[in-house]
């Protein structure tokens, strides 16, 4: 936990940084070209490197500096440009097989945001913390795990999935920035590890998706049932 | 000292000798040269792991500035992996060939050894965190194992197979983040977090956020160990992979993903937080089984019934911990172990067949006992043992998990299990016997000749899970129960 208390205006920044994360996978929720997806987890990356440099620097941890350069280049920009030269070759721009209209999908994303919340003050509660970051900080982790869940859920391009996965991770990533800031290097070879299993696997596989099994549509995946 | 010293050999030969075999394989692309080196390193390394349990005593030991950690219970599920490694780095030597991919091979090997190093080490990690590092890791190798048949059902199941599975291990690696949270209260901003920390920290923390964040490790890893309803990609990788690999995921990936869930389940019963872990552990271990039993009884691909059978003998497992006390956990264990080598036998045997039939599916298998008397003979020995039927040592486990069951609040869970048996072992004679006796249509004859490579693991798999299901020796049993009282490691 960040050391008590926060300066206002650096509180009132983590939260906005927080709450413009949370935004943008409502973008992505309510998109249904590939490229607007891609674009808003780009700035989301960006809004979560910005919060680790903010939380560097107001809660004296220097190495929060050193990921957030790391998030920046690899989430916010190799991430997307491996993703978007996918989507150039593969010829897909738009998701094709929607189960859930965009429309629908904003309204589950906001009761998931309401469970969440609902969630954050059980355990601020229990914890009697004070209403403030921690508690947001919380909301947006969980709220973004489970939009990205949802999107995993409804979408059925592999790159819409790969996507929703990296919304998953990057919910985790901006909520431990702000409620375990001191977690010792670890949290961070955890978030580069798993994007080198992104980049590796499913670069590999979306490659060999499209050229074996004929398309990268995973509702198309069917023939092993049972 | 001297034993510490020993230990610690044991440790450094374990884990460098499947590294070496990776290594060499990518120097030396050679098919057979690659075959050699893997199978010696599993060599090498079963014979690390076989004297760990007797060298360790009730203390773990830490090695290596802190990283690596031994205790009873990371020594018994070492084991288990090392056995199953070696097995299917035996039988993987007459299944390759047949394949007819001597270009590839290498890689294979290469892959194949990484994956054995990443299940043997993960038990062995020191801090939670990299913990799951080491199991993210064995999804990273055993992915690329998975889909190395490259046709577009292996393609299917390995993009299944990593979805699925990375969704689940986000979801630990968030409750991970949470458990360090709520140890933060009581140890201060930054320390390092290992088993032993956070099990001696467990009592002084928050019961709510201790079992939020055991909840979705449990999700997590049960993801990994395939716990229903998590289960969705399992049958898939299982019956896709090549059979070695299969062997594998099994009997190794499994238990070293339930040691995550055990070790986790060790932290939450340490904290205040009362009957909700076990309740949670015990209703997904009967769901499994409930899951298995519908589909072993219904099922068509031969893998796929081996893969629901795992399903089932995972459940068992996670019920056996759930039940807790000495007896579910010494019988959770048992049960480990002789799943491990009983699911080895069961997937050579199903490997063997597949090629010889040349088709996957089980209508199409016919006729076994006839034309393979030896491999068809030890395979039905497998299929009586793997059902839990006496004299195998499956029996011995699952009977001690249920009189486990019987002496706690969750009784009606050993009455749903006995019944979900008796269907399982319905089911999957059934099977056996259409495969045997069946006149099916007069498809065309089975290749013969079977590679002694193949069946030489079936023996080495049949014979000891006898020998556990005649005598439970009692060296084994007080191992066991000493695990129980706590999951954690004790540091001295």
């Amino acid at each position: 936990m960040l050391s008590q208390p926060l300066d206002p205006l650096a509180a009132s920044l983590f939260s906005l940084l927080a709450i413009v994360s949370l935004l943008l996978s409502f973008v992505m929720l309510a998109s249904r070209w590939l490229k607007n997806y891609l674009y808003a987890f780009a700035a989301q990356s960006w809004a979560v490197a910005l919060l680790s440099a903010a939380v560097g620097y107001y809660g004296h941890h220097p190495l929060l500096y050193l990921i957030a350069v790391l998030t920046l280049l690899f989430r916010g920009l190799v991430l997307p440009y491996l993703i978007w030269r996918i989507i150039r070759r593969l010829e897909i721009d738009r998701e094709i097989h929607e189960i859930l209209q965009p429309a629908s999908g904003l309204v589950i994303g906001a009761l998931l945001v309401m469970f969440a919340l609902a969630v954050a003050y059980r355990v601020a509660g229990e914890l009697h913390l004070a209403q403030g970051v921690a508690v947001l900080a919380l909301t947006v982790m969980l709220a973004m795990a489970l939009i990205g869940f949802l999107m995993l859920a409804v979408r059925h391009e592999a790159i819409s999935q790969v996507l929703g996965l990296l919304v998953v991770e990057n919910g985790i990533f901006l909520g431990s920035q702000i409620v375990v800031p001191g977690m010792p290097l670890l949290i961070e070879l955890v978030v580069l590890f798993d994007l080198l299993v992104i980049v590796a696997c499913f670069g590999v596989l979306v490659g060999y998706l499209a050229t074996h099994a004929g398309t990268t549509s995973a509702l198309k995946l069917k023939r092993l049932v049972g | 000292m001297l034993r510490e010293t020993l230990i610690g050999s044991l440790l450094l030969a374990l884990s460098m000798a499947p590294l070496a075999a990776a290594l060499l394989c990518l120097l030396a692309p050679r098919p057979r040269f690659c075959e050699a080196v893997n199978l010696a390193a599993a060599a090498i390394a079963l014979a690390s792991a076989l004297p760990l349990p007797f060298l360790v005593g009730g203390a773990a030991m830490l090695f290596w500035g802190g990283y690596v950690i031994i205790d009873r219970l990371a020594a018994w599920v070492v084991l288990c992996s090392a056995i199953v490694y070696f097995l299917a780095s035996l039988y993987a030597v007459g299944y390759m060939r047949l394949l007819h991919e001597d270009p590839r091979l290498f890689r294979f090997y290469a892959l194949f050894a990484g994956f054995g190093l990443t299940t043997l080490i993960a038990p062995l990690m020191n801090s939670i965190a990299i913990y799951w590092i080491a199991i993210e890791l064995t999804t990273l190798v055993s992915t690329f194992l998975v889909a190395f048949e490259r046709a577009a059902e292996s393609m299917e199941a390995a993009w299944k197979y990593i979805m699925v599975v990375s969704a689940g291990i986000s979801l630990a690696l968030l409750g991970t983040v949470l458990i360090y949270w709520d140890g933060s209260f009581v140890l201060g901003p930054s320390y390092q977090m290992t088993w032993a920390v956070m099990g001696a920290a467990a009592a002084r923390m928050n019961p709510v956020l201790t079992i939020l964040a055991f909840l979705l490790v449990l999700v997590g890893y049960g993801t990994k160990v395939g716990l229903a309803p998590m289960h969705s990609w399992l049958p898939d990788a299982y019956s896709e992979s090549p059979t070695p690999v299969s062997a594998m995921l099994s009997g190794a990936l499994e238990n070293t993903a339930m040691l995550g869930i055990v070790r986790f389940l060790g932290i939450a019963r340490a904290a205040d937080t009362g009957r909700t872990p076990q309740q949670v552990l015990v209703a997904l271990g009967a769901l499994s089984l409930l899951v298995g039993a519908l589909f072993i009884v219904r099922q068509r691909g031969i893998k796929r019934l081996m893969a629901y059978s795992s399903v089932e003998h995972m459940g068992v497992v996670a019920l056996g911990f759930g039940f807790g006390g000495s007896l579910g956990v010494a019988g959770a264990l048992y049960h480990m172990l002789n799943h491990s080598l009983n699911k080895s036998l069961m997937f050579f045997g199903a490997g063997t067949m597949m090629r010889a039939y040349g088709s996957k599916e089980i209508p199409e298998i016919t006729g076994v006992g006839r034309s393979f008397p030896i491999a068809g003979g030890l395979w039905l020995a497998g299929a009586v043992g793997i059902t839990g039927a006496p004299p195998f040592g499956l029996f011995l486990s699952e009977f001690t998990v249920m009189r486990a069951g019987l002496q706690t609040p969750f009784a009606w869970a050993v009455y749903v299990m006995a019944i979900l048996l008796v269907v399982i072992f319905v089911g999957f004679m059934n099977h056996f016997r259409a495969m045997y006796y069946d006149r099916g249509a007069a498809g065309p004859a089975p290749a013969p000749g079977i590679s002694a490579w193949c069946v030489a693991p079936m023996w080495l798999s049949l014979v000891p899970l006898l020998i556990l299901g005649l005598w439970w020796p009692s060296g084994i049993w007080s191992y066991l129960t000493s695990i129980a009282p706590s999951l954690s490691p004790a540091l001295p």
